[in-house]
C-alpha cells in the first residue's frame, strides 16, 4: 500500500496539499501517483505569480510511461516554485512528500481547503478507483 | 556501431560514384560548396554489410507477430507497393498538366469515393500528409465552420479521458481548450458528464470509436444528440477504423468529420517518419471548408479544384497535393478488398482480438472489461501479477521479446493499470495467435516461479533492457565523432 500521511489533504487527481503556519499550501503529487506514473524524466513547473483556478492545470510531470497535468488543489497564487525538479524530476520519485514538493500558492479562500480528502478518504478512493 | 564509425578519410565506394559523375564544369563557381560534406567514407561492400546488418536486428511485421494495440501494425501485401510503384505513377510530376496525369486523377478521385462510402462521409480530401495533420484539417474545419456562422464564442473542445492523446494536443494548436470526459465503468463517455458540459462554450468533441479501451461507444448516437444539440460538432478519430471497416460508418453515427491514418487502416508504410498520409472526410456541414486541392471529375475528365472554387477552404496543408505515391497504395489496397473484402477486415481482425481474449482469459488471465466484447483490440490487466509476484506490464513485455514476439502497447490507454494493449489485426494465422497465448502462459509461470527472469528481460536481444530515464533525458541523435 502506498505511503499516505495523515497531517496532508489530497485531491481525485493525486495531488497532495500541505497547510503551512504562513496560511500558504504546498502542493505535490502523492506517492501513490508517482508509483503510477513510474520514473520521473521532465518536470514543468508554473510561473510564480500566477494565478490559478481550482482544478486547474498548472504543472506537467512526464515519466517513462506518460505525460500527465498536475492541477491546482485549490484556486490562489503561486508564490514559490521548487525549481530543483526541473534538473532532478527524480526527487517525486524518491520523496514525493518531501523534497519533491512542486509549488506554493496562497490560497484565495482558505475555506476550500477543507473540501479536499482527508487521509482515510484518499485511501477508501484509492481503492474504489481500482476496482 | 554507426556507419561513421567504419569512416575512414579517402575511402570510396567508386562503383557507386564514377569519377565521370563528379563532373561538375558545368555548375557555376558560387554554387560550387568550398568545405567537404561531412559523409561517412566507406566501401561499397562496408556500407551493404552495414545497412544488411542493421536490417537484421529488426523486430518487425515482416518477420514476428506484432499485437502493438491502437497501433494496427497488420500486414501490407506486397502488390500495393508494386502496382504504386509501376512507371507511369513513378514518373508522374505534379506540376505535369493534368491531360498527363489522368490514369493518376483518376485512381485518387476512386480512392476519394471508396473512402466516402466506406465512412460514410459526404466529401474527402485526400491532402494531410500524415494522421497528425489529418487531425489538424479536421479540427482547423471545426474552427472555420463555428466562425463563418459568426459564432465565435466556442473556446471548448470536449474528449474523453480515453481518448488517444493527440486529440488534446490537435485541439489546442488549433486554439481551443480542451475539457475531458471522464469513461464509466462499462468503458462508454459518462453521458451525465457529457450532459453537463456541453453548452454555448463548445465547439466539438474528438471521440475514438471504438475507443483505446477496445470497446465500442454504445451510447454514439446519443453523444451525437447532445453535443449537435448545445451546436458542436463531432470529431472521430479514425485510429481504430480497422474494426469497423465496411460494418458501420462514422457518418452513419453522426460524425461530422474524421480522418484516416492510412497506415494503419489501408495498408500505407507504418511509422519511420517516413511519408504519410492522413485524409480527412466530411458531412455537408463541413463540406465547404475541406482542404484543397481535391480531386474533382466532369464524367469526362478528372481535374484539380482549388480555392477559387472552394473560396471557404482552409486552404492548402502541403505545397502540392499530399503524398500520392502514398495514396496510390491505399488505392491498390481498397481495389483488391473490394466491398466485401473490407467487411472481412473488420470481421477478422475483431474475430482474432476476441478468440485471444477469450484464450487468455481461459488461461487466467485479467481483462480489463470481461463483460464487453472486444473490438480489433482489448486490455489485459497484470496488476494482480505486480501486487502477487512483482512483476510488471513492462517485464512482460520485455520477455515476450524473448520469445519471438513484439511487445503489445504497454501503459496505454492510463486509465487502467499495468496494462497491455493487443491487437492482433486480421492478418494473423490462428497458429500464430496461439503461439502468443502459449508465450503468454510460459511468461506467467516465470513470474510465479523464476520472476528475475521477466525482470532482466530481454536475454536474447541485440540489447538488453534500456535505460528509459536516460534515453529521455539525455537524447542523443547525433554523431559527435570524427568524420573521414
Amino acid at each position: 500500500m502506498s505511503n499516505i500521511p495523515a497531517d496532508l489533504k489530497y485531491a481525485k487527481t493525486h495531488e497532495w496539499a500541505r497547510l503551512n503556519d504562513d496560511g500558504s499550501i504546498t502542493v505535490g503529487i502523492s506517492d501513490n501517483a508517482q508509483e503510477q506514473l513510474g520514473d520521473m524524466v521532465y518536470i514543468e513547473v508554473p510561473d510564480v505569480g500566477k494565478l490559478v483556478a481550482a482544478a486547474q492545470p498548472c504543472a506537467v510531470v512526464e515519466s517513462v510511461k506518460a505525460a500527465s497535468d498536475v492541477y491546482a488543489p485549490v484556486a490562489g497564487e503561486i508564490v514559490e516554485v521548487n525549481g530543483n525538479l526541473v534538473e532532478s524530476p527524480e526527487t517525486v520519485n524518491q520523496d514525493a512528500y518531501g523534497e519533491g514538493w512542486m509549488f506554493r500558492l496562497r490560497p484565495s479562500d482558505p475555506g476550500e481547503l477543507e473540501e479536499l480528502m482527508d487521509a482515510d478518504a484518499y485511501e477508501s478512493f484509492l481503492e474504489s478507483e481500482s476496482h | 556501431m554507426l556507419i561513421f564509425e567504419h569512416s575512414r578519410s579517402g575511402r570510396r565506394a567508386q562503383a557507386q560514384a564514377p569519377a565521370s559523375a563528379a563532373d561538375t564544369a558545368d555548375i557555376p563557381e558560387q554554387l560550387l560548396r568550398r568545405d567537404r560534406p561531412l559523409l561517412p567514407e566507406v566501401s561499397e561492400l562496408q556500407a551493404v554489410r552495414h545497412y544488411t546488418q542493421l536490417s537484421q536486428k529488426n523486430f518487425s511485421i515482416d518477420t514476428q507477430f506484432y499485437p502493438l494495440g491502437s497501433c494496427t501494425m497488420k500486414y501490407n501485401p506486397r502488390a500495393c507497393n508494386t502496382l504504386a510503384m509501376l512507371p507511369g505513377f513513378l514518373s508522374s510530376h505534379p506540376f505535369a498538366p493534368e491531360s498527363l496525369g489522368q490514369g493518376f486523377l483518376a485512381c485518387l478521385y476512386e480512392l476519394q469515393e471508396m473512402l466516402k462510402e466506406v465512412t460514410g462521409m459526404t466529401a474527402v480530401s485526400l491532402t494531410p500528409a500524415a494522421g497528425a495533420q489529418g487531425e489538424f484539417a479536421g479540427v482547423a474545419m471545426i474552427r472555420a465552420y463555428h466562425e463563418a456562422r459568426g459564432d465565435g464564442e466556442r473556446r471548448e473542445i470536449l474528449v474523453p479521458d480515453a481518448a488517444h492523446g493527440t486529440n488534446p494536443a490537435t485541439a489546442t494548436m488549433c486554439g481551443y481548450t480542451v475539457r475531458e470526459i471522464p469513461t464509466d465503468r462499462q468503458g462508454d463517455v459518462d453521458l451525465a458528464v457529457l450532459k453537463e458540459s456541453v453548452g454555448p462554450h463548445t465547439a466539438g468533441i474528438m471521440l475514438t470509436n471504438p475507443s483505446t479501451l477496445g470497446v465500442f461507444e454504445r451510447n454514439i448516437q446519443e453523444i451525437a444528440a447532445v453535443v449537435h444539440q448545445a451546436g458542436g460538432l463531432l470529431y472521430y478519430d479514425g485510429a481504430n477504423l480497422n474494426a469497423i471497416l465496411g460494418k458501420v460508418r462514422p457518418g452513419d453515427m453522426g460524425f461530422d468529420v474524421i480522418h484516416m491514418n492510412l497506415h494503419k487502416t489501408f495498408s500505407t508504410p507504418h511509422g519511420g517518419g517516413g511519408p504519410g498520409a492522413g485524409p480527412v472526410g466530411v458531412g455537408r456541414r463541413l463540406d465547404p471548408f475541406l482542404p484543397v486541392p481535391v480531386v474533382g471529375y466532369n464524367g469526362d475528365e478528372y481535374y484539380w479544384i482549388d480555392e477559387t472554387v472552394r473560396p471557404q477552404s482552409i486552404g492548402r496543408l502541403s505545397a502540392f497535393m499530399g503524398n500520392a505515391g502514398v495514396l496510390m497504395r491505399a488505392y491498390v489496397y481498397a481495389r483488391m478488398l473490394g466491398r466485401e473484402g473490407m467487411q472481412r477486415v473488420a470481421e477478422f481482425a475483431t474475430l482474432n482480438a476476441n478468440y485471444l481474449m477469450a484464450r487468455l482469459t481461459a488461461a487466467g488471465f485479467d481483462v480489463a472489461f470481461p463483460q464487453r466484447r472486444a473490438t480489433h483490440e482489448f486490455i489485459v490487466t497484470l496488476k494482480r501479477q505486480q501486487k502477487e509476484q512483482g512483476v510488471t506490464a513492462m517485464d512482460f513485455a520485455k520477455r515476450l521479446l524473448d520469445y519471438n514476439i513484439h511487445a503489445p502497447t504497454t501503459y496505454f490507454p492510463q486509465l487502467v493499470p499495468e496494462c497491455l494493449l493487443i491487437e492482433p489485426t486480421e492478418t494473423e494465422s490462428k497458429e500464430d495467435l496461439d503461439a502468443f497465448v502459449e508465450a503468454m502462459v510460459k511468461i506467467q509461470q516465470e513470474a510465479e516461479t523464476a520472476p528475475e527472469r521477466l525482470k532482466e528481460a530481454p536475454h536474447s536481444r541485440p540489447v538488453r533492457r534500456l535505460d528509459e530515464v536516460r534515453a529521455a533525458k539525455q537524447l542523443d541523435l547525433v554523431w559527435s565523432g570524427p568524420v573521414g
